[in-house]
C-alpha cells in the first residue's frame, strides 16, 4: 500500500469512526420515552421538523449509489445519463400535492407504510400484501447497491477483500438496530456536508486543472465521435430523446413510491414541513447535476475505469479514481469518505422502511394480529439486520451485476403501485380487484420488456437496460421507449377496465376506512384510536 | 383534489396549485433545449439551461408553498410535545 493511499484510509477511517459514534447517539437525541414502537424507531417520532427533513429525504434520495453511477452513466453514454437532472425537477411539484394528503391520511391513521394506507383505502389485505412485497423487493437491491459504493472507494484506496465491507456494515446494523430512524438523520447533517464541501470544491478546481468546462465538453465530444456506438454524444440524438423524458418522468413517478421515501415523509412533523421541503430539496438536484459532469471530467482528464470483480471494466470506478488522480491525498480520504457515508444514510432508512413493510403488512397481517406495538418494534428491528445482511450476501456472493439488474427491475416494479398508492391518495375511484388485475398486467408486461432488452456492449442478452426498442414489436423504428412508463399505462388501462367490469357484475368492493377530512388533516388533529373506524363501519373482525 | 365533497372547513384547492404544472412539464421538452449553442461559461446550452430548471422548480414550488402554507402549522408551534391544542 503506497503512502498516498495510507492518507487516504486514515482520513476516510476516521471520519468513519466519527460518524458511527454519532450514530449510537443517536439514539438519546430528542430522546423519547421509549424506542419501543414503530413510531419512535422507525419514524423518529414522527416529529422531524424543516431542517431535520431536509438532511434526511436529501440523504435518503440521493444516495452514494447515485454519486458513482450517474458520472459513470455520463462517462460511458453522455447527454443520455443527464436524464437525473430533469428527473429530480420534475419530481417535486409532481407530488406536492399528493404528498401532503398521504402525510395527513397517516397521521390520522398511524400508517407507518404506504401499504398500511392500501389496505385502509381499499380494505383489501391482498392488494397491501402486494404494494409491500413489491416494496421490499424493489428496495432490497436498491441496499445492496449502497454496497457498490462504498466497495468502488474502497478498492480506489487499495483496500480488498470482504471484510472492509462486512466491517462497515455490520456498524451500520448495529446502530440501526439501536437508534432507528434517528441514526441516519443525525448522521446525514455530516454525510450532505462533507458531499457538498466535496463537490464545491471539485466543480472549481478539476475544470482549472482540466483547461475549463469548454475544452472537457470538446473532450468527451471527441470520445464520443470515436465510438461505434450511435446513442452516445454531449447532446441527445433523434432516437433517445422520447426515452430521456420518459425515463425523467417515470423516475420521477417512482421515487416516491418507494417505502424509503415514504419513511422519510412521514418522519415529518406537519404539512408546511413537507411543502417546504418541496421547494427545499431541488438544491440537491444542482448537486448531483454538477455530480453528473464529473463524468466528463474524468473523460478529460483521461480515466480508464478499472475492471470490476468481472473482468470488466467498472464505470462505477471512474469519480473515485478521479478524485484519486486530481486531489491532494488528504482530500481524496475526504471525498471517498463522504462516498462511504453517504452510503451508510440511504442504507439505513431503506433497511428500516424494508422492515416496516415486513412487520406492519406481513408479520402482523398473516402471523400475529394482535401483535403489540413493543413486539412491533422488536420485529423490524430484527427483520432490519436480516435485510442488511441479505444485502451484504448479494454483494459478496453474486455478481454485483446482478444487483444493479434488480434495482432497474426495481424501479419498473415499483411503478406498478402507482394506482393503488399514488392515485389511490387522490381518488376511490378503483375497485380493489381492478388495482389487483392492473397490477398483475403491469408485472408480466414490464418484466417481459425487459427480458426482450439486450446490452451489446456487456454481450448480455436479457436485462440488459431500460429502453426499450420499439423495433422489438415490429415497428420500423430505432426509437427506444422506457419500460416502466409503458408497464404502468397498461397497468392503468387493466385497471380501469376490470374495474368498469368488476362494478358493473357488482362484485363487492372493499370499504374505505378513511374520510376526506383525513387526507387534509394537520399537526395537532385528532387521531383515530386503532380500529374504531372499522368498528364505526361494522368491519371488525 | 379529486373528493367528491370537499370539507367546509379545510382545502387545498388553490388556483395557485397550477403553477406546479410548469415545472413538470418543462423539463421533459427535450427539443426546447437539445442543443449546443448558445453555450454559457463553455456549457453546452443543454447542460446550462437544465441547470436554469432547477430555479424555475424551485421558484415555482416556492409560489405555491407561501401562498398555500397553514398558519398554525408553524415551525415553531410545538417542539416537541406530540400534540399541541389547535385553535380552531
Amino acid at each position: 500500500m503506497s503512502g498516498r493511499h495510507t492518507t487516504e484510509l486514515v482520513v476516510f477511517a476516521v471520519l468513519f469512526v466519527i460518524v458511527s459514534a454519532m450514530g449510537f447517539v443517536a439514539a438519546r437525541w430528542r430522546r423519547p420515552t421509549t424506542m419501543q414502537s414503530l413510531d419512535e424507531w422507525g419514524l423518529g417520532g414522527r416529529s422531524f421538523g424543516s431542517w431535520i427533513t431536509w438532511f434526511l429525504v436529501g440523504g435518503d434520495l440521493y444516495t452514494a449509489y447515485t454519486f458513482v453511477a450517474v458520472p459513470a452513466l455520463v462517462f460511458g453514454a453522455g447527454a443520455a445519463g443527464f436524464y437525473a437532472v430533469p428527473y429530480t425537477i420534475v419530481v417535486y411539484p409532481l407530488v406536492f400535492l399528493v404528498l401532503i394528503r398521504l402525510w395527513s391520511v397517516s397521521h390520522v391513521h398511524g400508517f407507518v407504510t404506504p401499504a398500511d394506507f392500501v389496505r385502509a383505502r381499499f380494505g383489501s389485505s391482498t392488494l397491501a400484501l402486494l404494494v409491500a412485497i413489491t416494496g421490499i423487493v424493489a428496495t432490497m437491491p436498491y441496499i445492496a447497491l449502497q454496497l457498490v459504493g462504498i466497495q468502488a472507494t474502497l478498492e480506489a484506496m487499495g483496500v480488498t477483500g470482504h471484510w472492509p465491507l462486512i466491517i462497515a456494515f455490520a456498524i451500520l446494523a448495529a446502530y440501526t438496530y439501536q437508534s432507528g430512524l434517528r441514526a441516519p438523520a443525525l448522521i446525514a447533517f455530516v454525510k450532505d456536508l462533507l458531499i457538498y464541501i466535496v463537490i464545491l470544491v471539485a466543480i472549481f478546481y478539476i475544470p482549472h486543472k482540466l483547461g475549463g468546462w469548454g475544452h472537457i465538453f470538446g473532450a468527451a465530444q471527441a470520445k464520443f465521435d470515436k465510438t461505434p456506438a450511435p446513442a452516445d454524444g454531449t447532446l441527445l440524438n433523434h432516437n433517445n430523446q422520447l426515452n430521456y423524458a420518459m425515463l425523467a418522468l417515470g423516475s420521477a413517478l417512482a421515487l416516491f413510491l418507494y417505502p424509503h421515501s415514504v419513511t422519510g415523509v412521514l418522519a415529518s412533523k406537519n404539512r408546511n414541513v413537507i411543502k417546504r421541503n418541496m421547494a427545499a430539496l431541488p438544491a440537491y438536484s444542482f448537486l448531483l447535476g454538477l455530480i453528473a459532469l464529473l463524468g466528463f471530467m474524468a473523460i478529460a482528464g483521461g480515466i480508464k475505469p478499472v475492471a470490476g470483480g468481472n473482468g470488466k471494466p467498472d464505470g462505477n470506478t471512474v469519480v473515485p479514481l478521479l478524485f484519486d488522480h486530481i486531489f491532494p491525498s488528504w482530500f481524496t480520504g475526504v471525498a471517498y469518505a463522504a462516498i462511504g457515508i453517504g452510503a451508510l444514510v440511504p442504507a439505513a432508512i431503506m433497511s428500516i422502511a424494508a422492515a416496516n413493510l415486513f412487520t406492519r403488512n406481513i408479520y402482523k397481517e398473516y402471523f400475529r394480529r394482535d401483535a403489540s406495538a413493543s413486539e412491533e418494534a422488536t420485529v423490524s428491528k430484527l427483520a432490519s439486520l436480516v435485510v442488511k445482511i441479505g444485502a451484504v450476501l448479494a454483494i459478496l456472493l453474486l455478481d454485483p451485476q446482478f444487483s444493479i439488474d434488480l434495482q432497474l427491475i426495481g424501479g419498473v416494479i415499483i411503478l406498478q403501485t402507482l394506482p393503488s398508492v399514488g392515485l389511490g391518495l387522490i381518488t376511490r375511484w378503483f375497485h380493489r380487484g381492478g388495482l389487483i388485475a392492473g397490477w398483475v398486467a403491469g408485472m408480466a408486461a414490464g418484466m417481459w420488456m425487459l427480458y426482450r432488452i439486450p446490452n451489446p456492449a456487456t454481450k448480455k442478452l436479457h436485462f440488459g437496460g431500460s429502453a426499450y426498442p420499439l423495433s422489438d414489436i415490429g415497428l420500423d423504428t430505432k426509437m427506444t421507449v422506457y419500460v416502466g412508463a409503458i408497464a404502468l399505462a397498461i397497468n392503468l388501462i387493466v385497471a380501469v377496465l376490470a374495474t368498469v367490469l368488476l362494478r358493473a357484475l357488482k362484485t363487492t368492493d372493499g370499504v374505505d376506512v378513511t374520510r376526506t377530512d383525513d387526507y387534509l388533516a394537520d399537526e395537532g388533529d385528532p387521531k383515530v384510536v386503532q380500529g374504531t373506524r372499522e368498528v364505526e363501519e361494522g368491519l371488525a373482525t | 383534489m379529486a373528493d367528491t365533497e370537499p370539507g367546509p372547513r379545510r382545502s387545498d384547492r388553490s388556483p395557485w396549485n397550477w403553477l406546479l404544472i410548469i415545472p413538470v412539464v418543462v423539463p421533459l421538452l427535450t427539443f426546447l433545449f437539445n442543443k449546443d449553442e448558445p453555450r454559457l461559461a463553455g456549457f453546452p446550452f443543454f447542460y446550462w439551461m437544465q441547470f436554469a430548471f432547477i430555479v424555475l422548480g424551485v421558484g415555482c414550488t416556492t409560489i405555491v408553498y407561501l401562498v398555500t402554507r397553514r398558519p398554525s402549522g408553524g415551525e415553531n408551534a410545538s417542539a416537541s410535545s406530540p400534540a399541541a391544542p389547535k385553535e380552531d
